[in-house]
């Protein structure tokens, strides 16, 4: 299951920019095995550019990528096996059911079981009585919970989540935290950047404020749970960032 | 792949000054001499009058507009496999140059048409492919600025620009068969061009060499243009670096 | 999933699934159809005595006209649903990605071609049972699919989508429109495929260059 390469992200020197607009630079990144790391920053800051490279969504202009052992600029489609990605849009078509999307799915990662493999996930985001519901009926909480179905349909290693928790209600909330504690457990590592400062504490070993171009990492190991200093460092962290972006 | 070095350089397109004042000196003379020659030298038509000059002027420019395109195809493909702005800039130019050449080769179509043969169109294969031409130019420089970026849109302006390009001479082909089929009494203007005497052959030549220069310094114009825009944006880029 | 031809099928499958849910796509070309041959007949002041010379050109134009929309549509409503992204996070390959989707369009085209043949066949008055005529659509509309797709693709993210389609789309399919009008023209009068002359293989020879073409440049425009 984990790729015994070295780290699950590897980021060196990454840049990336929109034509006259520089919005990631000298960006180095690593994430090992087992962790999950929390990126904040204020909005525009290039949370989502960031994480549509590692999703291989976007391609970076310089530097070296690599997601789940595999270089992203050589062997991209190795890579997408092995990455599970939650953006703003589910990537769900509204007028199929969420078995159908998720059968879909299961035949474009070139899953040999799929039937079997689409219960087992349905099951583990609590929705297996909407199943064969189309996704158009379904309440943003739970179309969030389909995408995160599709995204971990194909076992993949590293999950990307930007900004999970807009618009989850509280169960879906709890059901995601579970499930996100369950894959580090594993061995397996998630990147996720969000706005919610205590959501981000709470489920993250490790975190990142993302300003200036690059990611800086303030005394960040909070795995400790009862390290209040690495806390409030983090909160003085985000906090200036927020400041600066304004 | 560019970084922080590479965005302070732009390259062979330094020597642009130079090469831009020499070559509108030489098209200035060449210009000169070549009116000279189409209203002074060249023998009146018996036929068709002094209308008839300006076939001089319609025959190079017309050929021109179709070796642009080549030059965008060619920018276009360099810069989808290579990515260096310099091949997008070339391509970019050139076509703004050529939709330039093929409007004017169209309306000294139309001018030669109209009193010759009473008709202000003729569906004739040259000049129907002119016509095609001037929409893929059109196409070309739509796409390049309704594009949600200035990066997507050099990438979708140089795949029309390979499509298009490739597209051409099957439509003149598809003309020309068409025509064999529906034949009209109408003979466009390229058809002149294929039964010269000695004179009218070498003027015709030689307006075509004046109309390349012509072209070349244009193009050489509006890529000192670019490069002001692109030094212009460089220096953005850098100050909003410096900023965050 | 390496191979191309599996991912292609994983692809139409999920679209003609899609279409049956929602139904809209086919049935409202159709009607567009309709209309075009509809004005077209008025426009052009189509007598009984001119109808076979005419008929051919209001044919193709409708199913150029028809076929720009059933693109146009069906990449936006692709687009606001997040279909494409959802492609290029999965392993497939950009080119089977490209070739699903002009499959698609092509199957949808011709579904709706097959629906407005036979009302043609009657309005117009020629004789649609010949397997020319059904040949030559076949390989004019591929044409429109493969060379369609890759101008929707990059359409459907300018500013004014509903008009960059057509710009980029009609100067270069002309050449199949002329081929395909020549070649209906042919068939209809019962011609076999030697008297269909030089135009079938033009298509061919069209469809065959941006088959290999589309797809890689294909690649270039869905990346960012």
């Amino acid at each position: 299951m984990t790729n015994a390469a070295t780290e699950a992200v590897q980021v060196r020197s990454l840049e990336k920019s929109f034509g006259e607009w520089p919005v990631l630079w000298d960006l180095d990144l690593s994430v090992p095995w087992g962790q999950t790391l929390v990126l904040f920053g204020a909005n525009g800051a290039g949370k989502t550019t960031l994480l549509r490279i590692l999703a291989t969504h976007a391609r970076a202009d310089y530097g070296s990528v690599a997601v789940a052992g595999y270089n992203l600029r050589t062997r991209p489609a190795e890579a997408r096996r092995r990455i599970g990605v939650v953006g703003h849009r589910s990537l769900l078509y509204d007028d199929l059911t969420c078995r159908e999307n998720l059968v879909y799915y299961g035949r474009l990662f070139g899953l040999k079981d799929h039937g079997q493999r689409v219960d087992e996930v349905l099951e583990k985001v609590r929705l297996s009585s909407r199943a064969d519901h189309r996704v158009r009926t379904l309440s943003n909480g739970m179309q969030k919970r389909a995408a995160i179905a599709r995204a971990i349909l194909h076992e993949p290693d590293v999950l990307l989540l930007d900004e999970p928790e807009a618009g989850l209600d509280r169960e879906s909330v709890s059901i995601l935290g579970t499930l996100l504690a369950e894959w580090t457990d594993s061995g397996r590592s998630v990147v996720m950047t969000t706005h919610d400062l205590d959501l981000g504490l709470d489920w993250g070993h490790r975190a990142g404020v993302l300003r200036g171009g690059k990611v800086n990492f303030p005394d960040s190991d909070l795995s400790d749970s009862g390290n209040d200093t690495g806390a409030s460092g983090i909160r003085q962290a985000v906090a200036d960032a927020l400041e600066a972006g304004r | 792949m560019a970084n922080t070095q590479s965005i302070e350089r732009l390259g062979s397109i330094d020597r642009l000054p130079s090469l831009k004042t020499a070559l509108a000196a030489i098209t200035g003379v060449m210009m000169l001499v070549d009116l000279y020659l189409i209203f002074m030298v060249a023998p009146t038509d018996s036929v068709l009058g002094h209308v008839q000059r300006v076939f001089y002027f319609h025959v190079p420019i017309a050929i021109m507009s179709f070796l642009a395109f080549f030059i965008v195809f060619i920018g276009s493909l360099m810069y989808l496999i290579k990515r260096t702005p310099k091949w997008d800039a070339i391509a970019h130019a050139s076509a703004e140059v050529g939709v330039v050449f093929v409007t004017l080769a169209l309306i000294t179509g139309i001018i030669w048409a109209r009193p010759i043969w009473n008709t202000w169109w003729t569906w004739e294969p040259r000049l129907t492919t002119t016509m095609i031409l001037w929409l893929i130019y059109v196409a070309y420089l739509m796409v390049r600025s309704y594009a949600p970026s200035q990066s997507k849109g050099a990438i979708y302006a140089a795949v029309v620009g390979i499509i298009g390009f490739i597209d051409v001479p099957i439509v003149y082909y598809s003309v020309v068969w068409w025509r064999s089929i529906h034949p009209s009494p109408v003979v466009g203007p390229f058809a002149q061009a294929d039964a010269l005497d000695g004179t009218m052959a070498w003027i015709l030549l030689y307006s075509f060499i004046t109309f390349v220069f012509f072209f070349a310094y244009m193009v050489a114009e509006r890529m000192e243009l670019r490069k002001t825009e692109e030094a212009l944006g460089r220096i953005r880029f850098i100050l909003r670096r410096r900023g965050r | 999933m390496t191979g191309l031809l599996g991912p292609m099928m994983v692809i139409v499958w999920k679209d003609v699934l899609l279409e049956l849910r929602s139904r809209d796509l086919v049935v409202s070309v159709v009607v567009f159809g309709l209309l075009v041959v509809v004005v077209f007949n008025f426009a052009l002041n189509n007598t009984p005595g001119r109808s076979e010379e005419l008929a051919p050109g209001i044919l193709w134009s409708a199913f150029a006209f028809a076929a720009v929309l059933a693109m146009n549509r069906a990449f936006v409503r692709d687009q606001e649903q997040g279909g494409l992204e959802g492609l290029l996070i999965s392993p497939v390959s950009r080119d089977a990605i490209f070739l699903g989707k002009a499959l698609t369009s092509l199957i949808f085209m011709l579904l709706v071609e097959a629906a407005l043949l036979p009302i043609y066949a009657v309005m117009l008055d020629f004789s649609a049972l010949s397997w020319m005529l059904i040949l030559t659509i076949f390989l004019g509309t591929l044409g429109f699919a493969v060379v369609g797709t890759l101008f929707s693709a990059i359409a459907v993210q300018t500013r004014s989508r509903e008009i960059m389609l057509p710009v980029l789309f009609f100067p270069v399919l002309l050449p199949v429109i002329i081929a395909a009008v020549e070649a209906s023209t042919r068939a209809i009068g019962g011609e076999t495929f030697v008297g269909l002359g030089r135009w079938l293989p033009l298509i061919g020879v069209f469809d065959a260059l941006f088959l290999v073409i589309c797809p890689w440049v294909f690649g270039f425009v869905v990346e960012e």
